[in-house]
Parts: structure tokens; C-alpha cells; sequence
């Protein structure tokens, strides 16, 4: 008996990696098709992203960094069309930019689907899409300055100070808060570094799931108010704005998927700790 | 559903195929959606820097306003191309000594301020045992002090110190599996998405062939 099982632990230690990955593609697609709906809690960092939008008064005016490509779609798109949503349901003013030159069709597809289409909001009114800018940190540094200077025209090519929503709005001073949706470099720690304090306005972000551990400290030293982590992040943020999104429908498979990967961490650890003991013999 | 958006869903899937077919090993397909993506995001980067980048702060400036001085970075910028000739690559190290020596000055003291100043700052904490923050407190003191011990090699890692950086490494290494997971979480993710992806052409299709 005790020869079988070392017999298969062998035959596990040369296992085909094609194998394993049939088994994650099952633990992913499944949960996916057949939900499971298991439920998660909402952590801190989320709760206080939350929080600090909540806390905004009405009509207060937002900057919306979406700094993201469609690489990190699948982590970062649910969390830009649930903070769109929230922004839209406490009637917020949004100015979204993009030092990533792909997040700006992302963006403007963001506002069509959640601002336009469910809360009827207008452009120019209630929410404005000045495209991108190259120049990474010195645009951050520059919109210190003007923000009408460094974009004077928006997404669309209307001139900036032509529009409502950007009367009276002339650089960080005039705004209450920046949300950056962060997929990389210049991203969340960018804005850290060049703008919170040095102009003295609060932070909060989206990131990938990759980049979220470089983040927590800037959350505990109070440089960043509020953090959603990657797919998680964005499922406890759905979770706390009401949607079900594709940040929640995906943690199904997340929840799955981490079980299989524990399994075979853990049976590669047995098969390789119970051969290395019959090898020395 | 209008033909045209089965059609180019239909070729986002077969790409997708064709990148994963590398898992079983690589193949022409692979390489035929990689260049494919590289390629196309050159031809993307280019025109948007063009019309966003050249035009408005080189060409317009220039021949519209006649602020000629914007042509002395477009200069230094020209330089750097100079990296593709042999006998003139000497040139393009003037645009990047130029160009580093500006990103180090507002580099360091952001760096400084940011990233040292402020951290050390938070982590001198109050260290109490009236509630549980006070341990959390006392916990990332260690973890911060035992982390630095690691890494101070002037003196044996001996003793007292030999079992704080034994500690050390303990943290670090807790701290990079935390990274780890979140990384298996977000290559899944991804990997959800396309699956997504692929389920909902499916649906599509079969919509648009049989009607359900």
C-alpha cells in the first residue's frame, strides 16, 4: 500500500503542467457558468475608498484619473464603471483625464454605459472627458498650475473653458478629491509622489491586484485614503455601491481557482518532501 | 446584433485561441497574434503621439504662434535617434544626460520626502496593550526594525541580531508571499475575463444562428 502511494506521488512530481492548467481553466470557467454566489466580506481599505466618496457633498467636483489599458481590463474596468456609479448616485461632478493614451476610449465608454445610459447625466454638465496627455508627471505637476493650460480642449476637441462643468475650475484648489484607476507606471504612486502632498488633496485607488502590496503602506502612512486591490477590490466595491458586477461574478471563480492552486502547492510539497526521504535511503 | 460585431468578436476570439495555444507549446499561431499585437500598438502609440504630442506643442506653436523656442526640445528630442547610427550615437547621450539630469533633481527630493520621510514617520506608532491597533503598532515596528537588521551587514548576524534578522527574513518572506498570492489572483483574473469573453460569443452566436 505505502509502495502505491509513493509510486503515485512519484508519478505526481513529473506531472505534465498542461494538466494542471486543464484544471484551472475548469475551476475558472465553471463558477463562471454556474455561479455559486459565495459571499465575501468588505475590508477596510475598500470601506474607506467608499467612505471618502460618500462623504463628499453634493455637486462637489472630482478628478478622475483612468491610467489603464485594456491589458488590466479584466481587474480594473468593473471598478471604473462602479465609481462612475457611485459618483453618479451622490450627483457628483466628474473631470476624468488619462496620462495612459489607451484608457481614454475606456473612460468614454465608462460614462456612455453607466452616466448616459442609466442616470442620464450630461456631458459638459455633469461630467467632462479631457483625453490625454503625454508628459506622465509633469502633466500631474502642470494641472497644479492650470488645468484649462494643460487641456484646453477635451476628449471630443470642445474647448475646455467653453464648458460648465469647468467654470470656476482652474486647477487642484477647485477639486475635492482624485480617484486614479491605476494599471501601472504612471499611475497611483506617481500621483503620490507629485501631487497629495505637495497640493494638498486627497488620494484614493483602484490597482491591480500586482501592484496593490506596493500601496499599503502609502495607506497606512495616510498618503492614500482608500484602496481597491484588484478583481477583490472591485467585488466589495460593487458589492457596497449595489451592483452586481463583473468584479463580483468573477470571485466565484477566484475562490475556486485558489482552492485548486492550494491543492497543488500542497500535494507538490507532499510528492516532493515523500520521494526526497526514499531518494536519500 | 449587426453582423459586423459578431464579425470582430469572432476574430478577438480566434486571437485569444491563439495566444493560449502557447500553454501547450509555441506554434506559428502564437507568433502570428504577438507580432499582431506589437505592431499594432506601435501603430496606435505613433499617431497618438503625433496628433497629441507633435502637432500641439511642436508644429502649431511653431507655425501658428511663432514661438520658435519650442523647436530647442524637439532638437534634444531628435537627438536620441542618433542611437541608430554607430558613428553618431555619441550625439544622443547629450539629449539623455540633459533628460536625466532634470528627472533625478525632481526625482530625489520627491523620492526623500515621499517615500523615506513620510514612511518613517508612520511608522513611529504608539506601542500600548489597550487595544488591538496598539499591537498592530508593535507588530509593524518589528517587522520594520527586524527587515532593517537583515539587511545591516557590518556586524555577524549573531546573537541577538542574528535572531532579529532571522526574523527579518521570516517577514520579508511572509510579505513576498502576500505578493505572490495577489499576483496568482490577478493573472486569474485575467484568465476569467477571456473565458467570460469566450462564453459570451458563444451566446452570441448561437443567438444569432438558432435564435437562443
Amino acid at each position: 500500500m505505502k509502495k502505491k502511494i509513493l509510486k503515485i506521488l512519484e508519478s505526481l512530481e513529473k506531472l505534465d503542467r498542461r494538466i494542471i492548467f486543464i484544471f484551472i481553466v475548469g475551476a475558472i470557467a465553471l463558477p463562471l457558468i454556474f455561479p455559486l454566489n459565495i459571499d465575501f466580506s468588505v475590508t477596510p481599505p475598500v470601506q474607506s475608498f467608499y467612505d471618502e466618496i460618500q462623504s463628499l457633498p453634493e455637486g462637489s467636483k472630482v478628478l478622475l484619473a483612468c491610467d489603464y489599458d485594456p491589458g488590466s481590463m479584466p481587474e480594473l474596468w468593473p471598478m471604473n464603471l462602479a465609481v462612475v456609479r457611485q459618483l453618479c448616485q451622490k450627483n457628483l461632478k466628474v473631470i476624468s483625464i488619462q496620462l495612459w493614451a489607451t484608457g481614454s476610449p475606456l473612460a468614454e465608454a465608462a460614462f456612455n454605459q453607466v452616466a448616459v445610459s442609466e442616470f442620464n447625466k450630461k456631458y459638459g454638465v455633469d461630467f467632462v472627458n479631457l483625453g490625454f496627455k503625454e508628459g506622465r508627471e509633469i502633466v500631474m505637476v502642470s494641472l497644479g498650475e492650470s488645468i484649462p493650460i494643460t487641456f484646453p480642449t477635451d476628449y471630443h476637441g470642445n474647448r475646455v473653458e467653453d464648458l460648465p462643468i469647468m467654470k470656476d475650475v482652474k486647477n487642484y484648489k477647485d477639486l475635492d478629491i482624485i480617484i486614479n484607476i491605476s494599471g501601472g507606471l504612471p499611475g497611483t504612486k506617481e500621483w503620490i509622489l507629485q501631487v497629495v502632498s505637495r497640493f494638498h488633496i486627497k488620494l484614493v485607488s483602484g490597482c491591480t491586484a500586482v501592484s496593490a502590496p506596493e500601496f499599503y503602506p502609502y495607506l497606512q502612512s495616510g498618503q492614500l485614503v482608500g484602496l481597491l486591490g484588484g478583481m477583490k477590490g472591485a467585488a466589495e466595491y460593487e458589492k457596497l455601491v449595489g451592483e452586481t458586477g463583473l468584479g463580483r461574478r468573477g470571485m466565484d471563480s477566484q475562490s475556486v481557482s485558489h482552492i485548486v492552486v492550494f491543492l497543488f502547492i500542497l500535494i507538490g510539497n507532499i510528492a516532493y518532501f515523500s520521494t526526497r526521504k526514499k531518494k536519500k535511503r | 446584433m449587426d453582423l459586423g460585431t459578431i464579425i470582430w468578436n469572432t476574430v478577438a476570439l480566434f486571437l485569444t485561441l491563439c495566444i493560449f495555444s502557447f500553454l501547450y507549446k509555441d506554434n506559428p499561431f502564437y507568433k502570428f497574434a504577438e507580432h499582431l499585437v506589437v505592431g499594432v500598438s506601435a501603430g496606435y502609440f505613433a499617431i497618438i503621439l503625433y496628433f497629441n504630442g507633435f502637432i500641439p506643442k511642436v508644429w502649431e506653436p511653431v507655425t501658428q504662434k511663432g514661438e520658435w523656442w519650442y523647436l530647442l526640445p524637439t532638437i534634444l528630442g531628435m537627438m536620441t535617434w542618433a542611437r541608430f547610427s554607430k558613428k553618431w550615437s555619441w550625439i544622443s547621450r547629450f539629449a539623455i544626460a540633459f533628460y536625466m539630469g532634470i528627472a533625478v533633481g525632481v526625482a530625489i527630493p520627491l523620492e526623500m520626502q515621499q517615500r523615506v520621510i513620510k514612511q518613517l514617520h508612520a511608522t513611529m506608532l504608539p506601542v500600548h496593550f489597550t487595544n488591538i491597533q496598539g499591537v498592530w503598532n508593535l507588530l509593524i515596528m518589528l517587522g520594520v526594525l527586524c527587515g532593517l537588521i537583515y539587511f545591516f551587514f557590518s556586524m555577524g548576524h549573531k546573537g541577538v541580531v542574528g535572531g532579529a534578522a532571522r526574523l527579518g527574513i521570516w517577514i520579508l518572506m511572509i510579505g513576498f508571499g502576500a505578493g505572490f498570492g495577489l499576483t496568482v489572483m490577478g493573472r486569474i483574473s485575467l484568465l476569467a475575463d477571456r473565458i467570460t469573453e469566450i462564453h459570451n460569443w458563444y451566446l452570441m452566436v448561437t443567438k444569432a444562428l438558432w435564435g437562443f
